[in-house]
């Protein structure tokens, strides 16, 4: 099967340690332009140093990544990419406000020019677009995390990126930001942006996306149609033993 | 006041004094940033090695200073950015084997008189040579172009290195970059405010910026002013009560803090009155609406099963993804 269209990622055979320790022991992950991927998994499975091991912050001991068709030793697209980590609590020790950390994200266009005034029109887009704008001058330490969540998808979402990776963008976010995000991630998917959706359960999300890839110890144990209504339960690879005895879940069947 | 400008040596440390007033914290800001705030306290004792190095081979111990400096700010950011669990016993040794040794060149030499290796420890403003004020000029300069020209990359790096490298930055060329101005400030300071206090004036006026600014410019700008000016203040004391610099400086700036610090309390409850809607005074039991793009209401409930750590009660100082 080719792909008139080189997928977003492709990541082939990827093997990783972090902290002298393996943890990716070859993981396969593919996405196509357009598609929405969920890579699921139990917490410590991989999931964000797969992440990180696509964008390159992880360097990959063995195995080979694409970015868009081009290999990662020679990439150079970056404006095509936005990322959200995976939000923590470890705290920056210098005050900045919420339009100092978006602008971050407009360093691809601008680079060492000046910051203009359509990158600061863009900032106020992004801004717009997950309802923060009135919060543009406000110091993020003064957010709610789901608010300070908002600004890092904002930051992500600046550059109009191609491939938006997104590392469990829900966790820990009130229900009034979780709604801007599930609006915000269906504008960038129906804008034609592929999507690389790290999460713990599909939950509110599940009617997005197009596929899921679970991890279990570093290894993918599924890769296929996302299970609906579900959380990890009915996937494969999943340690419960199930009253019902067969795996394969309904909508496979139909 | 003109008779302390009369004196030639007195106006090269004034000189001075402006020259590290701007660039300390220029520099300070982003170790501050990255929780490195101690750094420059490492820096300032591997300095110590240079120093003695220029005592012994009688060659000119500031830029001694600066090689053996930029080599030491070298190896801790490849310490820093290996994640090396053990990173901070290499560090232990580094900075005490620095201090050790430059103790030991500066004994071993000829020309050390007890009171020459104190100059530089502490500051002094007599012994700013014509020769040092245009190495600190020429190198001040330079790090100022560095930290102001390129603070929007700095500032990347130092706030989410993970996702500095999705802009495409060269993240590992800026991380030594910085380390080697951070290296070089150390040594452009410690005529002033002595290897030993170098540190406090990449930090403190810092610290003391940002109890009252909310954006990373406005406080890079106003701990710029306040290194100038409490450099300056600290110079001038110096003189007038025969004081070692670097301690006049360093005791002023902490005394900025603390003021500031007082200041900040009641600014911040202002501040944060108007920037928050407080949300109804009792909890109505309501499932939220969803409203996109309205600011959550302060008590809003939660989704079941989301287990949550979402601060309702924002903390100053819990910050963004690293
Ligand atoms: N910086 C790190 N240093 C050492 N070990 C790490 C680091 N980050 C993650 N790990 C380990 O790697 C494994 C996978 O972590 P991670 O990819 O974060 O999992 P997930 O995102 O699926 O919860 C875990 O066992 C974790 O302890
Ligand atoms: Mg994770």
């Amino acid at each position: 099967m080719t792909h008139p269209i080189p997928p977003a990622v492709r990541l082939r055979d990827a093997v990783a340690s972090r902290g002298g320790r393996p943890v990716l022991r070859g993981v396969d992950l593919t996405v196509q332009p357009g598609e929405v991927v969920a890579l699921l998994g139990a917490n410590g499975s991989g999931k964000s140093t797969t992440v990180k091991a696509v964008i390159g912050a992880v360097p990959l001991e063995q195995g080979a990544l694409e970015l868009f068709g081009v290999p990662y030793a020679g990439f150079r697209a970056w404006h095509r990419i936005g990322y959200v980590p995976q939000r923590t609590t470890a705290a920056s020790g210098v005050p900045a406000t919420v339009r100092e950390v978006v602008s971050t994200g407009r360093l691809p266009q601008h680079r060492l020019l000046p910051f203009r005034r359509r990158d600061r029109a863009a900032v106020d887009r992004a801004l717009a677009a997950v309802g923060m704008l009135e919060r543009a001058g406000d110091g993020v330490a003064d957010l709610s995390g789901g608010q300070q969540q908002r600004v890092l998808i904002a930051r992500a979402l600046v550059g109009t990126p191609d491939l938006l990776i997104m590392d469990e963008p829900m966790a820990g976010v009130d229900a009034a930001s979780q709604q801007v995000l599930a609006d915000t991630l269906r504008a960038e998917v129906a804008r034609g942006a592929a999507v690389l959706l790290v999460l713990h359960e599909l939950g509110p999300l599940e009617p997005l996306i197009d596929r899921a890839v679970v991890l279990r110890d570093g290894c993918v144990a599924h890769d296929g149609p996302p299970v609906p209504n579900t959380g990890l339960h009915a996937l494969p690879g999943h340690d419960h033993v199930h009253p019902h005895a067969d795996h394969t879940p309904p909508r496979l069947l139909a | 006041m003109t008779e302390m400008l009369s004196y030639d040596f007195m106006q090269r440390a004034l000189l001075a004094a402006v020259l590290v007033g701007i660039t300390a914290p220029a520099v300070g800001i982003y170790l501050v940033q990255r929780r490195q705030a101690l750094m420059g306290d490492g820096m300032g004792h591997v300095a110590m090695t240079g120093v003695g190095l220029g005592f012994i081979f009688q060659t000119s111990p500031v830029w001694m200073a600066v090689l053996v400096c930029v080599l030491g700010a070298v190896t801790m950011e490849l310490v820093r950015s290996r994640g090396n669990q053990r990173g901070d016993i290499a560090l232990a040794m580094l900075f005490y084997g620095g201090m050790a040794c430059g103790k030991l060149l500066v004994s071993l030499s000829a020309q050390a008189g007890a009171g020459s290796l104190e100059s530089y420890l502490w500051g002094s403003i007599l012994t700013v040579a014509p020769a040092d004020l245009i190495t600190i000029a020429v190198l001040g300069t330079v790090v100022v172009a560095v930290t102001v020209g390129l603070r929007r990359q700095l500032f990347a790096i130092c706030q989410d290195e993970d996702f500095a490298r999705v802009t495409g930055l060269p993240v590992r060329t800026l991380n030594l970059l910085l380390a080697v101005m951070a290296a070089v400030t150390v040594t452009v300071a410690m005529r002033v405010v002595g290897l030993l206090l170098v540190s406090a004036l990449m930090v403190v006026p810092v610290v003391a910026a940002q109890q009252l600014t909310r954006s990373f410019a406005a406080t890079q700008a106003a701990s710029i002013a306040l290194g100038v000016v409490v450099s300056l203040a600290g110079v001038t004391g110096s003189y007038h009560l025969n004081v070692p610099s670097g301690p006049a400086i360093v005791l002023l700036a902490i005394a900025v803090f603390a003021v500031f610090s007082l200041l900040a309390a009641p600014l911040a409850r202002r501040r944060h009155r108007a920037a928050t809607d407080p949300g109804p005074k009792v909890c109505d039991v309501e499932l939220p609406e969803r409203i996109p793009g309205q600011v959550p209401k302060r008590n809003a409930e939660q989704l079941p099963g989301q287990g949550s750590s979402d601060a309702t009660t924002p903390e100053r100082g819990a910050g963004l993804a690293q």
